[in-house]
């Protein structure tokens, strides 16, 4: 349900370009030719006028030129000054001549540049080729071109969707359409209309709705109603409670999936710890840094293949695994296994290591931020109505740490690795009398919760700074979930982290951001104090020890 | 030879103590007596540099005594920190008087800039030089005591324990960071101008300063020392090291340790305090989970459960971050890291517990 | 006691050792140059490149012969963004390595721990970066922006040209974004905006979950009124702040907004689709085309090494006090600071927008104010920029407690901060 259509415009480009590249000749292209002169100009005033120039020619080449410019695809040949159309591919461009659309080959990124837009004319040539394509075949591009409009519909644009109305099939666009034209008749001289508007209106959940109610109802300086019948705002006025009510459900339903997602990251920051602290009693001050490793690692995978971003970043998931896995077994061997029984200078030993990686990640890859790109599947949000939009990468994200999670589960229950790191955790001197070979455990486990590391850092690649700084910011909070989950118990991870997420969402628009994250803390000291192991405290005798 | 029994019969103890002493009483004496040119001459720069280290050292002493003798490892001891230099800061804020950039007699200039219009209430007293320093000592003693009253008697200990210091540190980090606190937010408090009505850049002050700080670095340490040594001490020394069999002898003891705690966020204040004259500025950073952390580093660098190892970790770290950071910008984090490492395993006593062998190894 | 004897010999030695450590000799053959950037912790993101400016030009002096017949040597120190350890670094540069000027800092919190250093010592501090207002130190040269040199030119466009009725004044909680947007908010009611038109949001330093947030601003951009952000959100917190609007579906063509405090640089670590469109507002951009821009980007690159690296804002402002620094330097015929700070007033020396700035009597610049919307490309698209060089403000007139007090380092007033109603020079040490 993306509301982008920029990539059904290439195929129609296609079609279109068949078409008229027949059809066009040569003489009828002087004004053509003079408006994309005029738009090689690099004042913004010339550019605009030469846009409008092109529309005056209902040249059909005007709107593949119009449509190549607000996708970014019109550039021009460095040196050559020559205006054309270009594709992507392999990261060339494939170019073709902006006027007779003959094919020029390939050429590379710098050999060409691009006609740069603002925002005023991005917006305007939005409107200019939803006018245009009102009429095309793809109902996709005909709703878009109708949202295009929606806002500023003049008389003009009015007449145009009538007419359009008359012949449309498609419902939703159809929908659309009458919404936009309903819209309309809320303003108009007769108060039947009005009424019938409101009351067919007021289950949509269309901002646009909402406001036009909001100013029926208001007030105007002097405390007199500005809208003047009082049947009309009655009207809008309960149409507006029934908004109001739904409205405070879509809230609702927005904070806790803001809660959940913040919880989604905090899991995934945390659950690495879970296991080297919670399982292992290493006090992991490295367990940030591994997560700034998952993260540049996606930063390389992206840099290794750049055209296939989705592909890249599914692929950074075993890559940051393994990688940080690595990472962590050499430092369990090198130097954790000799601290074993010591967990406060565990503690001390990390935090060098971190600093160490940290300055690491600052010698090869600068002390910058690296950009990572999101894939388009995982950018815009699910747009359920005008109110109401949940963002995908929060909701693949979430969808993520679940899956890791119940991952993790399944190999602490029903591998054999997993036995014996239970074994290990529980009493080693047995677990060792047994038979366990508890050194290599000890580097399997230590590699099993970096590696989770790692990946907790692909999915923060995503949503925030891929910098040396990256793993910093989540030490502590990660510390604190386990701790308030329980220590050795995922479970609890689990929960911890998904309650002081809605917690800190639910304080936030009461108290702000910061005050929100104080409160959660405090309420963290407060409970350790009533139970002083967590949630869910370990039991038995591995408790004691 | 009576000193050296007060010290255990520990050379290198009483090393440290003559050295800080010497430093202490030295410097400032030297200064006194040589004109600013003359070699003998300590320049602002040193005098600073090293009063900032023995407010490090105080610091650090105060971490050993709870982490190196009652086993508490406190993630949260910058805090105490932290609150004794704003305790301290305030009162230095209160002294610009007419001298701000807008020239409010009663608002410090944040608060003019941020509209407001009277002195909140929590600021009120902080004119008075006695009152200030009775809240160096008693801001961090009521947290400690807050804090710990909850922790202790509810049994929290070991790593939850230090999490929740940390916990605690980092709430004070965000609060203090919020301007509508009335602390100056990210800027924090600075553009000191006089100490007791002695304009505080000049030499004997900064003198007078650092003497200060060894005196109280010095008297703390033969405090601490003393403490350790009583009943009391001998007690939180079987806490560290069996506290439920304390517990059964019949000892209460979450107030054996939270008097020793509340002792040391007290010890922590008076540090604080010391440190903010002297390097001019005190902000929220120093409240961060990582200046703490930084702080337990210098105790286990030194010999934890030593007390004037902290004085030798805190001092060793600090300098040589100082030089690093001057002599190598680029790779000193590697060689700090690689130092923390290294001294984790390979000196699990520190480097106090290195001279120790050293010195027995000699006299055998 | 012969234990005591050894003991007092170590002592001695000890003492002498760290002695020799802290004063250590100097040559006294070359023109030294302090550069105080943090090149580690948080700040080392923004600071390291202007570090590495510096070197390029102290670099490029010593291929032109010097100055004064001597060759600049650059003194690097990393404060490690820690702000206590700035007045540390300040001091060992003004009185260890004795150098004649400082280039440095970045924040707020690190000039003003810096600053009664500097006074004391009579030192001399170039800061590069765009900055709240509110001071002038006879100590420092603030090449910069001050308020009025970056936001209410910003403010202006978005009103004029975008008829932006609606405002969004997005912040992190610290003292520039406070300042501005007090500012701002003063400046925007007196063009008649109301109360209720107008939101201030704070966050802290490095907040990454804008979900909440980034809802709220849609909300109140829902109205169809024009609504537009005026960001000052720093560093760190830009990356998912940007992002989460764009996954909310919050375009520059909706809603745009106004950043006052992402370049160039920023704009490389950043996956740049959510912010096509969205406007800033700097005194430079990389892509101005004038020949002394090609020519620094060009030296630049070849300097880094890395043909991919970008110049930006406060780059310039140190190539700017740079070279105003050379010229007082070589008018005063000395580097001792207090000559330096007389001769360096009405100093003029080129920009790289294709004007010459002025270093003015209060210790600010003249510099060209420039609006740019960000392409794909991570470069901006200059949409409008003054027609003149503007004057550095110190104190804000749209501030009651500022508006009477001027700085003016020139005689007769010879004050940073000179109240014009009751005729005092207040907040001074001198």
């Amino acid at each position: 349900m993306k509301n982008n259509p920029l990539p059904r415009y290439c195929w129609l480009l296609s079609v279109l370009l068949l078409v008229f590249s027949i059809t066009v000749h040569a003489d009828d292209n002087q004004p053509l030719v003079d408006a994309l002169n005029q738009i090689k100009q690099g004042s913004m005033t010339d550019r605009e006028k030469a846009i409008n120039q092109l529309v005056a020619l209902k040249n059909p080449r005007s709107l593949v030129v119009l449509q190549a410019l607000l996708a970014g695809k019109l550039l021009i040949i460095k040196g050559e000054d020559k205006l054309v159309i270009a594709e992507d591919v392999n990261q060339e461009y494939e170019v073709r001549d902006a006027i007779t659309d003959a094919k020029l080959g390939t050429k590379n990124h710098d050999a060409v540049s691009k006609i740069n837009l603002t925002n005023k004319l991005r917006s305007d040539l939005r409107k200019i080729i939803g006018e245009l394509e009102l009429n095309a075949d793809d109902p996709v591009i005909r709703l878009a071109a109708v949202n295009a409009m929606a806002n500023e519909a003049d008389e003009r644009l009015l007449d145009l969707l009538k007419l359009r109305l008359n012949i449309e099939k498609n419902p939703a666009v159809k929908e659309a359409l009458e919404n936009i034209l309903l819209l309309q008749q809320m303003d108009s001289a007769d108060k039947n209309l009005r009424i019938l508007a409101i009351e067919s209106l007021k289950d949509h959940d269309n901002k646009d709705v909402f406001n036009k109610l909001k100013t029926i109802v208001e007030k105007d300086a002097d405390g007199h109603y500005v809208e003047t019948d009082s049947d009309i705002r009655n009207t809008a006025e309960l149409a507006l409670i029934e908004i109001n009510n739904r409205l405070q459900l879509y809230s609702a339903i927005e904070t806790v999936f803001f809660g959940l997602s913040l919880g989604a990251v905090l899991v995934l920051a945390a659950i690495g710890l879970a296991i080297t602290f919670g399982v292992m009693g290493v006090i992991n001050m490295a367990h940030g840094e591994l997560m700034m490793i998952g993260a540049y690692t996606t930063y390389v995978m992206q840099q290794i293949m750049p055209n296939h971003l989705g592909i890249s970043v599914l692929l950074s998931i075993p890559a940051a695994f393994i990688i940080s896995a690595l990472v962590g077994i050499a430092i369990e061997r090198g130097i954790i296994r000799f601290l074993y029984g010591r967990p406060l200078e565990t503690l001390l030993a990390t935090f060098g290591v971190s600093l160490f990686l940290q300055q690491t990640v600052r010698s090869i890859f600068s002390p910058l931020n690296r950009s990572v790109a999101t894939p388009e599947w995982m950018s815009g949000s699910w747009q359920i109505n005008d109110f109401l939009s949940l963002t995908w990468n929060r909701f693949y994200i979430l969808l993520f740490c679940l899956m890791v999670f119940f991952a993790l589960l399944q190999i602490l229950k029903h591998t054999r690795l997993g036995l014996e790191v239970r074994a290990v955790a529980q009493n080693r001197r047995m677990a060792r009398a047994m038979g366990i070979p508890t050194a290599r455990v000890d580097a399997l486990t230590f590699g099993l919760g970096s590696g989770i590391a790692g990946v907790a850092g692909v999915a923060l690649s995503q949503i925030t700074n891929v910098g040396p700084n990256l793993g910093q910011s989540y030490i502590v909070d990660s510390f604190m979930v386990v701790v308030f989950g329980g220590v050795g118990n995922l479970l609890g991870t689990l929960v911890a982290g998904f309650s002081l997420g809605i917690a800190n969402k639910f304080l936030e628009p009461f108290a702000g951001a910061v005050l929100a994250k104080i409160l959660v803390l405090v309420f963290i000291i407060l409970f350790i104090q009533k139970r002083p192991r967590g949630l869910f405290p370990q039991k038995g005798r591995a408790a004691d020890g | 030879m009576k000193l050296l029994a007060f010290f255990g019969n520990d050379k290198t103890c009483t090393a440290v103590l003559l050295l800080i002493t010497a430093v202490t009483f030295i410097i400032p004496f030297c200064n006194l007596i040589s004109p600013p040119d003359s070699a003998l001459h300590f320049s602002a720069y040193t005098v600073s540099l090293l009063g900032k280290y023995m407010a490090f050292a105080l610091l650090g002493l105060s971490l050993d005594l709870v982490w190196g003798y009652a086993g508490i490892l406190v993630l949260g001891q910058g805090a105490f920190f932290a609150l004794g230099g704003y305790a301290m800061g305030m009162y230095l804020m209160r002294q610009i008087g007419t001298r701000g950039v807008y020239g409010n007699a009663e608002l410090p200039d944040f608060m003019v800039f941020l509209n407001w219009k009277e002195l909140p209430w929590y600021w009120l007293g902080f004119d008075n030089f006695g009152f200030a320093m009775l809240m160096v000592l008693l801001a961090p003693a009521i947290l400690a005591f807050v804090f710990g009253w909850l922790a202790f008697r509810s049994r929290v200990t070991g790593v939850y324990l230090s999490i929740i210091t940390q916990a605690l540190t980092y709430a004070l980090l965000l609060a203090f960071f919020r301007n509508e606190m009335g602390f100056g937010g990210n800027n924090g408090l600075t553009d000191f101008k006089d100490i007791l009505g002695f304009n505080i850049q000049s030499e004997a002050v900064r003198g007078v300063l650092f003497m200060m700080t060894g005196i109280c670095l010095i008297s703390a340490f033969l405090v601490c020392r003393w403490l350790v040594n009583t009943k009391l001490g001998r007690v939180v020394t079987a806490i560290r090291d069996q506290e439920s069999r304390v517990r059964f002898l019949g000892y209460r003891v979450e107030m054996f340790k939270l008097w020793l705690f509340v002792f040391a966020a007290m010890l922590a204040g008076i540090a604080g305090a010391l440190y903010v004259p002297q390097v001019g500025i005190i902000n929220p950073s120093e409240f961060s989970p990582l200046n703490s952390l930084e702080i337990v580093i210098w105790v286990a660098m030194g010999g934890r459960g030593t007390l004037y190892g902290a004085i030798v970790g805190a001092v060793l770290v600090n300098y040589s971050k100082t030089v690093l950071t001057g002599l190598l910008p680029e790779a000193w984090l590697y060689i700090l890291g690689g130092l923390f490492i290294v001294v984790t395993l390979l000196l699990p006593d520190g480097i106090v517990g290195l001279l120790q062998r050293k010195i027995r190894e000699q006299s055998a | 006691m012969k234990n005591y004897l050894q003991l007092g010999k170590k002592l001695a030695v000890s003492i002498a050792v760290s002695a020799v450590l802290f004063t250590g000799a100097q040559a006294e053959d070359t023109i030294k140059v302090g550069v105080l950037h943090s090149l580690s912790g948080t700040m080392a993101i923004s600071e390291t490149t202007l570090k590495d400016t510096m070197l390029m030009l102290i670099d490029e002096q010593n291929k032109k012969g010097g100055l004064l017949g001597k060759k600049l040597e650059a003194v690097v120190v990393d404060p490690a963004s820690n702000w206590p350890l700035f007045a540390e670094k300040a001091r060992e540069l003004l009185t260890k390595d004795k150098v004649s000027a400082i280039f440095g800092c970045w924040t707020s919190v690190s000039r003003k721990s810096v600053l009664p250093v500097i006074e004391e010592l009579n030192g001399v501090l170039f800061y590069p970066v765009q900055y709240e207002g509110e001071e002038s130190s006879k100590n420092v040269f603030y090449t910069g922006a001050a308020p009025n040199q970056q936001a209410i030119p910003a403010v202006d466009y978005l009103m004029n040209d975008l008829k932006v009725k609606r405002w969004v004044l997005a912040g992190t909680d610290y003292v520039y974004p406070r300042t501005t947007n007090k500012i701002l908010e003063a400046y925007l009611i007196s063009k008649g905006v109301s109360k209720k038109d107008i939101m201030i949001n704070y966050t802290p330093f490095g907040h990454s979950d804008w979900q909440s947030i980034v809802a709220d601003i849609k909300k109140f951009g829902s109205t169809g009124k024009k609504t537009a952000v005026v960001s000052t959100i720093n560093g760190d917190a830009n990356i998912p702040f940007y992002k989460e609007l764009g996954n909310q579906g919050v375009s520059a063509e909706k809603i745009p907004v106004m950043a006052f405090s992402v370049g160039e640089e920023e704009l490389s670590g950043m996956d740049t689709k959510p912010l096509v469109g969205h406007l800033a507002a700097w005194n430079y951009f990389m892509s101005v085309d004038t020949t002394k821009n090609a020519d620094f980007i060009k030296q630049w690159k070849e300097y880094i090494k890395n043909p991919k690296r970008v110049t930006n804002d406060p780059m310039e402002a140190h190539y700017v006090g740079f070279n105003m620094w050379v010229k007082a330097v070589e008018k005063a015929g000395t580097t001792d600071p207090a000559a330096v700070q007389k001769a360096i007033i009405g100093v003029e020396a080129p920009n790289l927008t294709g004007g010459t700035s002025k270093m003015l009597a209060n210790h600010h610049i003249t510099k060209p104010v420039l609006i740019g919307e960000i392409q794909d490309d991570g470069q901006f698209v200059t949409v409008w920029q003054t027609n003149k060089l503007v004057d550095g403000d110190a104190w804000s007139d749209y501030l009651p407690e500022s508006k009477p007090i001027i700085a003016d380092w020139t005689d007769p007033i010879m004050c940073g901060n000179y109240n014009t109603k009751t005729k005092k020079c207040s907040g001074q040490k001198y």
